[in-house]
């Protein structure tokens, strides 16, 4: 459903801008009550982060990453978003070939259905797993028979603990970044065509040359934005990555979660020093997409222009 | 479009859709489709008694009372926003469309913990607002405002590519027929906006209700009074209640399904209405 927000083929857009002769002091008026709302709620808690983690100075801020919890926290957080983030980068390119380059019935549900967990509150992402594989962890015994025993007890025939344990995290973490990557290459891979992997096909490649050759550096700008911003989200998880948690320090412990315990510690310095690391992801990802739709913009005005001078000649 | 054959000369139709089909299955369906069938075990008065208590009925004013007035109050300030980073040369311009998406790239739990910093007692404005008897921190007027901050993006990007495409030439015909700016304003440029701001009202409604990681740091969480469904639906887990859980889970969910579904109906319509 946030489809509509933020995808590349906005960008694509020529964009115009015309002040069509507002007096100056509605002007005036606007932009100042626009940055007001900025201000207070996007550069205020912004600059509160920084303040607040180096209220002590920097030795304590960078002690608050010297601690082992925290590098645990740091280390699981970057195992979780290294399993999903590849995971859905290859179901976005499959379901993005599917959906672009093929007619068939069903499409739009298709479509619909890979928005879904945009729609689904973090909790509930969370909530999926307890109940899938609740009959197997801790809490199994508290658990009617009706609760997918053939799940529970194939995996605890194998002795693996997904529920309040790594696997479980990174479960959720795929569940909330789904449609990240999948989302930026369908409108975009839709408004290509698939001219060019015709002519390809019919020049004598194979299927996956003309994947490798022709698609891919093809959509690379989008896939590169869509795995930006599912990063983003890996890392960032709270929500659903807090239920499936379990919450044991230096071992279940995401970087977001161990902010939430240093937090509730009132060691709040330290909550905020690691809160910034999250930040600075933040604002990298804010940049990086910047660069891409710059970079995408200027794509499209060049073949624009080039398509002008071909009229031209 | 006219119809195509299913037959393609692309190859790998198969083992796309069919991947994409099992993959989105096992990793979104399949999990989802556990909390209906666990919800469909229950017996229509148990049921009905874990969705309707008192302390639950609070928690549904709470959590899509402030997540409407926050969308709400973004209709105005995102238009606001969109139109003067669309029609307006200033300094920083650029900058402050970049920013605009800080509350999509900012983990939740981080704009949570700063929030709280900012309204609370000893906080930079909290120290000025608590002395005019203005509590934010730890009552629903700062779940109000995390949820603002939540919303914030889908309003603006949702006008922000329709007021860039919309036809000058429409205010230039209003304007020499005689029509004021707030006039063209009202009868020219809004109806044009309607469906746009529409869409981004409900998907930033859609996504407060969700909202989870910022709330629970600035809410101060008190039953009745600031304890929000997500949370409540933690709280059930922890005490072992997976039913009630589950049942609350449903409910959230079918508000949130509806939602999206009435997203995607008044986009086909303005689809229809634009061809």
């Amino acid at each position: 459903m946030a489809g509509t927000v933020s995808t590349l083929a906005h960008v694509a857009r020529h964009r115009q801008r015309r002040s069509l002769g507002d007096p100056r002091w509605v002007r005036v008026a606007l932009i100042g009550a626009a940055l007001l709302f900025v201000a207070l709620f996007l550069v205020v808690p912004l600059a509160a982060v920084f303040v607040e983690a180096l209220r002590k100075g920097l030795g304590p801020y960078f002690a608050a990453f010297a601690d082992k919890d925290a590098q645990a926290a740091i280390r699981l957080t970057f195992l979780a978003a290294g399993v999903a983030v590849p995971l859905n980068l290859v179901f976005g390119v499959a379901a993005a070939w599917a959906v672009a380059k093929f007619e068939f019935r069903g499409k739009a549900l298709l479509v619909s259905l890979i928005e879904l967990p945009f729609a689904v509150s973090p909790v509930i992402s969370g909530l999926v797993y307890v109940l899938l594989f609740g009959a197997q962890g801790w809490f199994g015994p508290y658990l009617g028979a009706g609760d997918h025993p053939w799940l529970g007890a194939w995996l605890n025939a194998r002795d693996i603990q997904i529920l309040f344990a790594v696997p479980g995290i990174v479960l959720a973490t795929v569940f909330v970044t789904f449609p990240f990557v999948a989302r930026e290459l369908i409108p975009l891979m839709q408004a290509q065509g698939k001219e060019e992997e015709l002519a390809a096909l019919t020049l004598g490649a194979s299927g996956w040359q003309t994947f490798w050759r022709v698609t891919v550096p093809n959509i690379k700008w989008g896939l590169f934005y869509g795995v930006v911003l599912c990063n983003a989200r890996a890392m960032g998880e709270f929500g659903a990555v807090s239920v499936v948690s379990g919450h044991i320090r230096g071992q279940t412990n995401t970087i977001p979660l161990h902010v939430e315990i240093l937090y509730n510690e009132y060691n709040i310095q330290a909550a905020f020093a690691v809160a910034s690391l999250l930040t600075l992801l933040a604002l990298v990802t804010l940049v990086l997409k910047n660069i891409v739709e710059w970079r995408h913009r200027r794509a499209i005005e060049a073949a624009a222009a080039a398509d002008l001078r071909q009229y031209a000649q | 479009m006219p119809f195509r054959p299913r037959r393609s000369v692309l190859p790998g139709f198969g083992l796309s859709l069919g991947f994409t089909l099992a993959y989105l299955g096992l990793v979104i369906l399949l999990p989802l489709a556990a909390v209906f069938v666990k919800t469909s075990g229950m017996s229509w008065p148990d049921f009905w008694a874990a969705v309707s208590s008192p302390r639950v009925i609070a928690s549904y004013q709470l959590t899509f009372g402030a997540s409407f007035l926050a969308a709400l109050f973004n209709v105005p300030c995102g238009v606001m926003l969109a139109w003067v980073l669309v029609r307006y040369e200033f300094p920083g311009r650029k900058l402050v469309d970049a920013l605009v998406d800080l509350p999509f790239a900012l983990p939740t739990a981080v704009a949570g913990i700063a929030f709280t910093a900012i309204y609370a007692k000893n906080g930079w404005f909290g120290q000025w607002l608590e002395p005019q008897g203005i509590k934010v921190a730890y009552t629903a007027l700062g779940v109000w405002l995390v949820l603002t901050f939540i919303g914030l993006p889908f309003v603006v990007r949702t006008v922000q590519p329709i007021l860039e495409e919309l036809e000058p030439e429409l205010e230039e015909a209003a304007a020499t027929l005689g029509a004021t700016r707030g006039q063209t304003f009202r009868r020219v440029i809004l109806p044009a906006l309607r469906p746009a701001i529409i869409t981004g009202f409900a998907l930033a409604f859609a996504r407060a209700i969700g909202e989870y990681g910022s709330v629970v740091f600035i809410a101060g969480n008190r039953p009745m009074h600031t304890e929000i469904t997500p949370l409540l639906i933690i709280t059930k887990l922890e005490q072992y209640d997976y039913k009630g859980a589950t049942a609350l889970a449903s409910v959230l969910l079918v508000g949130s399904f509806g939602l999206l579904f009435f997203i995607q109906l008044s986009q086909r319509r303005a689809r229809r209405a634009h061809a």
